[in-house]
């Protein structure tokens, strides 16, 4: 302190002689260089880590209070949302953070279907992004069956029995994986542990390594450019700015909205109108009465759809395995050099359309009981889904591709620089709404409304 | 992108008609936060329904505390004998001696309205109508051949089955009052509310804290977000 030294910067300083924390801090926040065009689609990454924390420290103390234990299960997550002070509001965060994992999760893998960011040179960040979502479905699977209900127990019944379609050793590894021969006390006890020790830690892992990559190759961006090619004198590339503080506070205020969202749904809609929490879970685990509709949780309905969609059950769920695995193949069934959409060729706008669509149908019909419509339907948006993966290695190196600029443009592409009759459409739409007597009304009344606040000030 | 379009427009109109194809309930507007419809329900519970069917998820105090009700009253309604003020609420019968007199043993009831949702258990208490085949003489539209009789018989009265013949076969589709009860069609209507009510407020006792939290909650995001977002304004503006 005599020599004019902070007691912080004197800690900072032994630490840094010791571990070279503060190198890593300014190597990584400061001297990251980020394209400075990210939009909203770019913010899910980080949203991904605030919802992984939430369900790390929330899991952390329900798992103090549950009893992974047949018989008191069931009781102790009510005794969790009754007698454990702010039990319910652990029990919901947790619940609601599990279903916004999902939308998260499927929002950004699909920002790297849009801009081509599974391709060289970051194919290892993708296969670890898709490793880890294999684990989360895996963790959520798992976590589902804790709560001990009627759709907890059943729906690990119909899914762990999948595996007794696998010929010869099917029988023995699904008997294996239940420590039974149906869900029982040995299943739970097993996928507790599974649930809070094994799968965090690996997914934790794996999150280190997917930020490695990503650090190593760098973020790619909506223009599907490498920004490290355009540098400056010094080695800094032209378009990116240093992660802190520029992304650190866009993130910081995507999270408030993000959590704004959160919160309405835990305080307001917890259930999600039994989306999130399934009516039929508030039955306890009854293993001599199968409920007449088993369906998984919404997050699983678009693999559930396929699964159910081939006849055979063998059939079945190697159709679901294979809807799985064809994601890892991505970067080399894409046979494109053009990285993000913007610059891409009809073919894989079409393309990438009917597989979003197929997906999001085949999601609402693993919702819906069997008829013969829904099962025509669920062949039908399947065979999209496919099609899309199978048919990729054609239609990406035939497509034509517009010219990508060196330099990265805007984060959303204006409405008037957009080509294609919709967006003609769009425009000649709002522009009709802004001359609409109703709109010049609220508008009006909205400039008396300011001019009174701000004249009052 | 038509044809898409039209795909969608399909499927959403189907995904409309499945949801009306399913059995039409009597719809009831719960409010757990009406704390006198409540009381009254957890009265009527008490006379009608805890003698078979219990309450295990709750304790008397909770009552207590969330109804601001005092012990007294409570001992006049729901809390009978000598039972704690702290223990749940547990019916006298055990599940053998309910399996003896009725074939099955009476469920718990602490969530009935979380599994099956409200406009059910309201629509599932109307709809008791004379059956003799059945042991006590009574059927449900709803739940065909269950074990319960209707409880509140003395307050709804007798109801006699509509019988329609539904692709050749005969099917119950509604009841009509025979005999009147001590209650109005419309006086037993808000006693089942009362009802209904009491057995949503005991599904979810928290949801007292959750909605009103609620508000403070997202008002403070709205606060911090909007600081952020200037913040990040302020960041922002020298880049273009």
């Amino acid at each position: 302190m005599n020599s004019g030294k902070t007691v912080g910067g004197a800690v900072r300083e032994w630490i840094d002689e010791r571990l070279p924390v503060s190198k890593f801090l300014e190597d990584q926040l400061l001297k990251y260089y980020a394209p400075k065009n990210f939009n909203f689609l770019y913010f899910f990454g980080s949203l991904a880590v605030l919802v992984l924390i939430n369900q790390i420290v929330t899991g952390i103390v329900l798992a103090m209070h549950y009893k992974p234990a047949a018989e008191l299960a069931f009781d102790s997550v009510e005794y969790i949302m009754r007698d454990v002070s702010w039990g319910w509001l652990l029990r919901y965060l947790h619940s609601t953070g599990a279903s916004l994992f999902f939308i998260v999760i499927y929002i950004h893998m699909f920002r790297a279907l849009f801009y081509g960011s599974f391709k060289k040179p970051r194919e290892l960040l993708w296969l670890f992004g898709m490793v880890i979502f294999v684990l989360l479905m895996g963790e959520a699977f798992m976590g589902y069956l804790l709560p001990w209900g009627q759709m907890s127990y059943w729906g690990a019944q119909v899914i762990i029995s999948l595996f007794g379609a696998i010929p010869v050793i099917g029988e023995d590894l699904a008997v294996w994986i239940r420590g039974d021969y149906v869900i029982a006390d040995a299943t739970l006890n097993r996928f507790f542990a599974l649930h809070v020790v094994a799968l965090p830690l690996a997914i934790l892992g794996l999150v280190v390594f997917h930020l490695a990559a990503l650090r190593t190759t760098g973020s790619n961006n909506p223009d599907g450019i490498e920004i490290k090619k355009n540098r400056n004198l010094v080695g800094i590339p032209k378009d990116g700015i240093p992660f802190h503080p520029y992304y650190t506070v866009k993130d910081l205020y995507v999270a408030g909205i993000f959590l704004i969202i959160f919160s309405y749904i835990v305080f307001y809609s917890p259930e999600m109108g039994g989306l999130f929490l399934e009516h039929p879970n508030f039955d306890p685990a009854d293993p001599m009465k199968t409920p007449e509709h088993i369906q998984p949780v919404w997050y699983f309905t678009p693999f559930y759809s396929i699964l159910r969609a081939i006849p055979s059950k063998l059939g079945g769920v190697i159709g679901m395995g294979a809807s799985i695995v064809v994601l890892f193949l991505l970067p080399w069934l894409d046979r494109c050099p053009v990285k993000s959409v913007r610059y891409r060729g009809p073919l894989f706008k079409i393309a990438l359309t009917g597989f979003v669509i197929s997906f999001l149908a085949l999601g609402v019909l693993g919702t819906k009981p069997v008829t013969d419509l829904n099962t025509l339907l669920a062949r039908i948006f399947s065979g999209v889904y496919f099609a899309f993966f199978v048919l990729m290695p054609i239609f990406s190196s035939i497509e034509i591709t517009k010219p990508v600029p060196d330099r990265v443009t805007e984060p959303v592409i204006p409405l008037s620089k957009r080509e294609g009759f919709q967006w003609r459409m769009i425009e000649e739409g709002l522009s009709a709404l802004q001359h609409a007597p109703a709109y010049l009304y609220i508008k009006s009344i909205l400039a008396k409304v300011s001019g009174k606040v701000s004249g009052s000030n | 992108m038509k044809k898409l379009i039209a795909a969608w427009l399909c499927l959403f109109i189907w995904g409309s008609t499945v949801a009306a194809s399913e059995q039409s309930l009597d719809h009831v507007s719960v409010d757990v936060f009406d704390e006198l419809s409540v009381i009254r329900g957890a009265a009527y519970f008490g006379d009608y329904c805890l003698g078979c069917h219990g309450l295990k998820q709750i304790r008397y105090s909770r009552l207590v505390k969330d109804l601001k009700v005092n012990e007294a009253k409570l001992k006049k309604t729901i809390l009978f004998g000598d039972i704690k003020i702290h223990e749940s609420i547990k019916s006298s019968m055990t599940p053998e001696l309910g399996e003896t007199v009725f074939g099955v043993a009476p469920p718990d009831l602490s969530l009935v309205v979380r599994s099956r949702g409200s406009d059910w258990v309201f629509t599932y208490l109307k709809s008791f109508y004379v059956d003799a085949k059945r042991p006590y003489g009574v059927n449900n539209v709803l739940l065909p051949n269950v074990a319960m009789p209707n409880v509140l018989w003395e307050l709804q009265g007798s109801q006699r089955p509509l019988v329609e013949s539904v692709h050749g076969e005969d099917q119950v589709v509604g009841v009509q009052l025979i005999e009147k009860g001590s209650l109005s069609e419309r006086q037993f209507d808000s006693a089942l509310t009362d009802i209904v009510n009491f057995l949503a407020y005991v599904s979810e006792p928290s949801k007292l804290q959750r909605v009103p939290l609620g508000k403070y909650v997202i008002g403070f995001l709205l606060l911090l977000t909007y600081i952020l977002y200037k913040l990040k304004k302020e960041y922002w503006k020298d880049i273009d």
